[in-house]
């Protein structure tokens, strides 16, 4: 009896993957690999599939959906690299090095960060560090000069991977706190007792026990910053591939990842060729996050043997 | 060079440990640790200028009128009223959800904890209930959207002319809602049970009590700090997620009944995360003083969820089994 109850967990997940899949196929099918290459603007594409004939024989479905993979790489690269950094800094510092005085607010703090609503992220990204992009960090000069290709209006990259680099840093200080707590303790003190000082024996021990965790945290905290939708509609401004050959340019430059892109056609889904083409949206980020809570799951297995997760 | 036992790692640093000094330190580690201060001191930085922030804002913007005013569509910003109705929004999708979730994630923690056979299947629920907690809410939502829509679920929405089913309410939305809240329910509770010592098991089996009435009498019990810590950590969530109201409860700014039984459940409206959302540059309404208002209300709303989960496991911790 409550196992059944459990296993509508399974069937919840396979209906879940099977109707997505099902809804999306007419688009996967008339695009075929090239769903997932470049090509026209999105923005046109998804416009045109909108305004498709009432004929389901006339049908619109093509779409390159390149420049929103590409957003979504680069929003969820640039913010896991840096939430790698400050989660493994502060993670450290807080099993090691924080006063008990310090320790006790970090804690709160770590667990607040994560509790902050993604629409309240966004709601101070797209009403105080937009505007601060837009208007002292590119120049008048730079914006006249790219206008013709691309608004510069502070809706950016940059903004995007900031937010989002504190909103997926939690998960990765939770997990890796856990993790560096439960190394074993006679190991840290054997590497103090040679004399070893308590960075190098946090870095050389700790850590490197604890990489399993690491892997853990960065998996999960990946699937999270992929499927984030609501902060990135909000922040990341309109259709464009960001080009990193651009220099600085490349970070203040606009982009649509994926799931943004999904809240700004829901509106539209009833139109089915549309609705088929944002369950293909929708199809790419579930088997993506499928695979990586999957990956997160079997990396935290090793974890269980000290007691921890 | 200073051998003194660094006795840390464990959270339990002694009362009077003499500190090493890092001034001897070789320069590279100096800066790990100084790169290490500095990481914990911006996080506790940006959280501090967030939630100050938003205090500023909401203090500047909130009045009473706002949390007991109905909202109105207006272009004229003194006449678009407040946000009484995404307030009880928010509140009726997180019990729905709320309701959805507690019962099914106990028993699953149950069920996972306790009986747990056939193994492969136990592995198979915990690594997918990891899944469930990895799905994007927009996925979420997008199923939410086309399951909901299927004519057998015609009575949790309204039908529309031709037989479409709008597939859009606060029964659908809390359904697919609740999913969010279910692995935070599933995590405490597993935690809660696993706590609990074996012999407090074997002494019900001894008094002769069967699996079943253990369950009931003894575990769940002992649980209910955990099973609370789980549920209210699931529903900061609830009342944090945007995409799933967006797309599966309509996002309207009043609530908006159908006729017949449970009207309101089975009609749409919107939460205090979709106001915000739309009065954003965002969104349709660009009212920045309503949303950081309503956006105040909803941290507030979080953070409260978020401090019961304190009292709760403070008090946690005074339970404790005995040989």
């Amino acid at each position: 009896m409550l196992g059944a109850l459990a296993c509508l967990v399974l069937l919840l997940i396979g209906t879940m993957v099977a109707m997505v899949l099902y809804t999306a196929w007419p688009s996967f099918r008339s695009n075929g690999l090239a769903w997932f290459g470049a090509g026209a603007p999105n923005q046109g594409q998804l416009d045109d599939i909108f305004n498709s004939p009432a004929n389901p024989a006339a049908y619109q479905y093509e779409l390159r959906a390149w420049p929103m993979i590409w957003g979504t790489l680069l929003t969820t690269a640039g913010a896991v690299a840096a939430a790698l950094t400050i989660s493994l800094l502060s993670a450290i510092f807080i099993v090691e090095f924080a006063p008990p005085r310090i320790k006790r607010v970090i804690e709160p703090v770590v667990r607040l960060l994560a509790a902050v609503p993604s629409v309240v992220y966004g709601l101070v990204g797209v009403l105080v560090l937009v505007p601060f992009v837009g208007n002292l960090l590119v120049s008048e000069r730079r914006k006249a000069e790219v206008q013709y290709v691309v608004q510069l209006t502070g809706d950016s990259l940059l903004v995007a991977v900031l937010i989002l680099t504190f909103m997926i840093t939690p998960i990765m200080v939770a997990i890796m706190v856990d993790a560096l707590r439960a190394v074993p303790r006679s190991w840290m003190e054997g590497s103090a007792a040679l004399g070893v000082n308590r960075w190098r024996t946090i870095w050389k021990i700790g850590v490197r026990a604890a990489r399993p965790a690491i892997v853990a945290g960065v998996v999960l905290a990946t699937a999270r910053a992929i499927g984030e939708a609501i902060m990135l509609a909000m922040v990341s401004g309109s259709w464009f591939a960001p080009n990193p050959l651009d220099g600085f340019t490349f970070l203040v430059e606009p982009t649509r990842p994926l799931a943004a892109s999904i809240v700004f056609y829901l509106e539209g889904r009833t139109v089915p060729p549309l609705g088929q083409t944002l369950a293909a949206i929708a199809a790419v980020l579930l088997i993506s996050s499928l695979f990586l809570s999957l990956a997160g799951w079997a990396a935290k297995q090793p974890l269980k043997r000290y007691g921890i997760v | 060079m200073s051998v003194e036992a660094p006795n840390r790692a464990l959270g339990d640093a002694g009362p009077t440990r003499p500190m090493e000094s890092s001034a001897t330190w070789p320069r590279a580690d100096r800066v790990g640790l100084g790169l290490a201060w500095a990481a914990g001191m911006l996080l506790c930085v940006v959280a501090g200028a967030i939630v100050l922030y938003m205090l500023f804002r909401g203090l500047q913007y909130l009045s009473f009128e706002l949390l007991v005013t109905r909202p109105e569509v207006a272009n004229d910003q003194s006449r678009s009223g407040g946000f009484l109705d995404p307030i009880i929004g928010t509140l009726m999708l997180t019990v729905l959800g709320t309701i959805i979730a507690a019962p099914l994630g106990v028993a699953a923690a149950v069920w996972l904890s306790e009986y747990g056979r056939p193994s492969w299947l136990a592995r198979l629920v915990e690594s997918g209930i990891e899944v469930v907690a990895g799905t994007p809410s927009i996925v979420l939502a997008i199923f939410g959207l086309l399951i909901f829509s299927q004519p057998l679920f015609a009575f949790l929405s309204f039908t529309a002319e031709g037989n479409a089913v709008f597939g859009r309410s606060f029964l659908a939305a809390g359904a697919m809602i609740s999913l969010i809240a279910l692995p935070f329910v599933v995590g405490a509770t597993r935690e809660a049970l696993n706590a609990i010592p074996s012999h407090v098991r074997e002494a019900s089996y001894a008094l002769g009590k069967t699996k079943a009435a253990t369950i009931r009498r003894v575990l769940l019990p002992a649980v209910r700090p955990g099973i609370g810590t789980g549920t209210a950590l699931g529903m900061g969530r609830i009342a944090g997620d945007t995409a799933i109201p967006i797309a599966l409860l309509g996002a309207t700014l009043q609530l908006q009944a159908v006729d017949g039984p449970l009207g309101t459940l089975r009609g749409t409206g919107g939460t205090l995360t979709t106001y915000v959302y739309g009065n954003s540059p965002a969104g349709e309404g660009n009212a920045p003083e309503k949303a950081y208002a309503a956006a105040f209300v909803l941290l507030l709303v979080v953070v409260l969820l978020n401090f019961g989960v304190d009292l709760i496991s403070r008090r946690r911790q005074v339970t404790s089994w005995t040989r």
